[in-house]
C-alpha cells in the first residue's frame, strides 16, 4: 500500500503540493485529475522519489520510500514521466529490456527475455520490435516506454500523463491495457490525466487536486459530478450517461 | 558488420602503428632508441585510452555529445594548480620536486573544481548547450588570464621551469610518472567494469535511470571524479590536448552502432591509441617534426567541433 502523508513542495516560495494526504488502494487504478498546474506531475514525482519531499512522507508498505534501497523499490513502484527524449539510439526491444534491468543487472536471463517479449505483445510492438526509436511516430514510442515499463513487473505502475501524443484509438488501447494489468495481474495503477473523460470511464478512484491542494479523494462514481467538478474546474460540467458511462460534455460550456 | 568485426579492425590497426612507430627506420642503436620510443609510446597509449573513457562517461552523465572535459576548462585547472604551486612555493619545494604529491595535488584540485562546476551548471537548472559552451570558454579564458598574470609576476628562471611542465610533450615523457598513471588506469577500469551496466541506464535519463533503480545523482558525482581523474592523468602525462576526446568519442559513436559503453570505451580507446601513435608516426617521419601533433590535431578537431555544433543546432531546432 502506499500511503501519502501530509507532502509538501514548494520551488522558490510557489508551494506546488501542499499538504496532501491520500491513500492508493492497491489493485486498483487511481487518476490523478486537476487544472494545469495543480501539482499532479510533481506529487506523482514525490511518490515515485524522483523528486524529495519538502515535509511529509511517501509510505509504501509501511516503510518510507527514502528508507527503501533504489534497486528494491525499483522491483515494486516504476514511473514513466511525460517528456522522453532519448540521447542515445535504441531499438524498440533494446529500450524494453532496460525495464528488465533491476532484476538482471544488465544480463539478461532466459527469464528475463521471457519479460521483455510478454511486455512487447502486450503493447503491440512485436511487429517493430526491431526499429529504432527515432524512426517511430510518437505514438509508438509511447507505447515502447510504456511496454518497458511493464517489463518492469512492478506492483505500482505510475504513469504521468501517457496518453499525450496519443491518437483517440492508442489511448483507448492503452488504458484497455491499463485496466488488463489491474483486473488480470492485479497491478496497481496510478496515471496522471488531463481528459476528464478516460478518468470517468477507465479509474476506479480519482483524486482531484487544485492549486496545489487535495480537493477530492474517492470513487469515481463520486467524483463524475456536476457539482464536484465545477469546484475543480471553474466550470459548469454537465454529465451524460452512455452505456453505463459517465461522459462529461464540456466542450460548450460556458467558463 | 559486426561491433566485434570493428573492434578487431581498430585493434589491428592500433598495432600496425604501433609497430611501425617502435620499429620504423630504426637507426644507430637500437638499444639507445627503442625503449625511448617505447615510453613514449606507452605514454601515448595510456593518455589516449584517458581520455577517451573520461569523455566517454562525462558525456553521458552531462547528456551532451559536444562537451567534454576538456571543453568545460578542466584541463586549465591544471596549468592553474602548476603555476600557483610555482608562484608560492617555488620551483625547489617539495610540491615540485616531489612528483607524487605534484600529482594528487593536481589530481585533487582538478576534482573539486569539476565537483563545483557541475553542482552550478548542471543541477540548478537546465541550460541550452550554447550557455553551457559560453561558459566552458568563459572559464577558460578566465584561468588562462589568471595563469598568464600569475606568470609574468614570477622569476623568469621559475617559468622556464613552470613551462615544462605546462607543455609536455610526448617526447618528454615523465617515466615516473607512467607508472602511477598505469596504476590509476587499471583502478578506473576495475571500477569502470562494476558500473558499466548503470552507465548504459543513465544514458536513458535521470528519470528514466533513477525509474530503474540507479541512485543517479551519487553516480553521477562518482563518474565526475573518475573522469577528473583521468583527464588529470593525461593532462600531468603528456598536457592538454583541447579536443581530442571530442573527436574520439564521437567517432566512436558513428562508428559503432551501440548504445553499451563497454563497446564505446573500448572503440573510442582504440581510436585514440590510433590517431595519437599513428598521428606522432606522421609528424615524427613523414612531416620530419615540422609540425606538431597537437596543431593537427587542434585543426582537425576544431572542423569536427563546427560539424558537430551545427548538426546538433539542427536537430534541436
Amino acid at each position: 500500500m502506499i500511503e501519502i502523508k501530509g507532502l509538501t513542495k514548494q520551488f522558490g516560495k510557489k508551494p506546488v503540493v501542499e499538504d496532501v494526504t491520500v491513500t492508493i488502494e492497491p489493485g486498483t487504478i487511481t487518476s490523478f485529475i486537476g487544472p494545469n498546474g495543480a501539482g499532479k506531475s510533481t506529487l506523482l514525482s514525490m511518490v515515485s522519489r524522483l523528486l524529495e519531499a519538502d515535509t511529509g512522507e511517501v509510505l509504501l508498505d509501511q516503510n518510507n520510500v527514502k528508507k527503501w534501497k533504489s534497486s528494491d523499490f525499483a522491483k515494486r513502484v516504476s514511473i514513466l514521466k511525460q517528456a522522453n527524449y532519448l540521447n542515445v539510439r535504441l531499438t524498440v526491444r533494446e529500450l524494453v529490456s532496460f525495464g528488465r534491468y533491476p532484476y538482471s543487472k544488465g544480463r539478461l536471463s532466459a527469464a528475463d527475455e521471457k519479460f521483455v517479449d510478454q511486455a512487447i505483445e502486450y503493447m503491440n510492438l512485436a511487429d517493430m520490435e526491431t526499429k529504432y526509436l527515432d524512426e517511430l511516430s510518437g505514438g509508438q514510442k509511447q507505447r515502447a516506454f510504456i511496454a518497458m515499463v511493464i517489463a518492469q513487473d512492478t506492483d505500482y505502475i505510475l504513469l504521468d500523463e501517457p496518453l499525450n501524443n496519443l491518437d483517440m484509438k492508442h489511448s483507448v488501447q492503452i488504458m484497455k491495457i491499463l485496466r488488463k494489468l489491474v483486473d488480470e495481474l492485479g497491478k496497481t495503477v496510478v496515471i496522471v490525466l488531463h481528459d476528464i473523460n478516460f478518468a470517468s470511464v477507465y479509474s476506479d478512484r480519482i483524486v482531484a487536486l487544485k492549486n496545489g491542494r487535495l480537493m477530492k479523494n474517492g470513487p469515481t462514481s463520486e467524483i463524475i459530478n456536476s457539482d464536484v467538478l465545477r469546484e475543480i474546474y471553474d466550470m459548469d460540467i454537465p454529465i451524460q450517461e452512455q452505456n453505463g458511462c459517465r461522459i462529461c460534455v464540456y466542450f460548450n460550456s460556458h467558463t | 558488420m559486426r561491433n566485434s568485426t570493428k573492434l578487431m579492425i581498430l585493434a589491428a590497426m592500433a598495432i600496425v602503428f604501433i609497430l611501425l612507430y617502435g620499429f620504423y627506420d630504426i637507426k644507430g642503436g637500437f638499444d639507445y632508441a627503442f625503449p625511448k620510443r617505447m615510453l613514449r609510446v606507452t605514454a601515448m597509449i595510456i593518455t589516449g585510452i584517458a581520455i577517451a573513457y573520461s569523455t566517454v562517461v562525462f558525456q553521458t552523465i552531462t547528456h551532451n555529445r559536444i562537451l567534454t572535459p576538456s571543453v568545460m576548462g578542466l584541463d586549465s585547472m591544471y596549468q592553474v594548480v602548476q603555476t600557483l604551486i610555482y608562484f608560492f612555493a617555488g620551483s625547489m619545494s617539495v610540491w615540485v620536486l616531489n612528483k607524487y604529491l605534484n600529482f594528487g595535488a593536481a589530481i585533487l584540485a582538478m576534482v573539486i573544481f569539476a565537483l563545483i562546476l557541475y553542482r552550478f551548471l548542471f543541477r540548478a537548472d537546465k541550460h541550452p548547450i550554447y550557455f553551457l559552451l559560453l561558459i566552458g570558454m568563459i572559464i577558460g579564458t578566465l584561468l588562462g588570464s589568471f595563469v598568464t598574470f600569475l606568470q609574468v609576476l614570477i622569476d623568469p628562471v621559475e617559468y622556464l621551469s613552470l613551462q615544462s611542465r605546462l607543455f609536455a610533450t610526448f617526447t618528454n615523457v615523465k617515466a615516473e610518472l607512467l607508472f602511477i598513471s598505469i596504476g590509476i588506469l587499471a583502478l578506473a577500469f576495475l571500477y569502470g567494469y562494476l558500473i558499466m551496466g548503470k552507465l548504459d541506464v543513465m544514458s536513458l535519463g535521470r528519470e528514466n535511470a533513477m525509474n530503474l533503480g540507479i541512485n543517479y545523482d551519487g553516480m553521477v558525482m562518482r563518474i565526475l571524479i573518475l573522469s577528473s581523474v583521468l583527464i588529470a592523468t593525461s593532462t600531468a602525462l603528456v598536457g592538454p590536448i583541447t579536443f581530442f576526446g571530442l573527436i574520439v568519442a564521437n567517432l566512436s559513436y558513428q562508428y559503432l552502432v551501440t548504445y553499451k559503453h563497454s563497446i564505446h570505451i573500448l572503440g573510442a580507446s582504440l581510436i585514440s591509441i590510433i590517431a595519437l601513435v599513428g598521428g606522432n608516426f606522421l609528424v615524427e617521419h613523414i612531416f620530419e617534426l615540422r609540425t606538431t601533433l597537437s596543431v593537427i590535431i587542434n585543426f582537425v578537431g576544431g572542423i569536427y567541433f563546427i560539424y558537430l555544433l551545427l548538426k546538433e543546432s539542427r536537430a534541436a531546432g
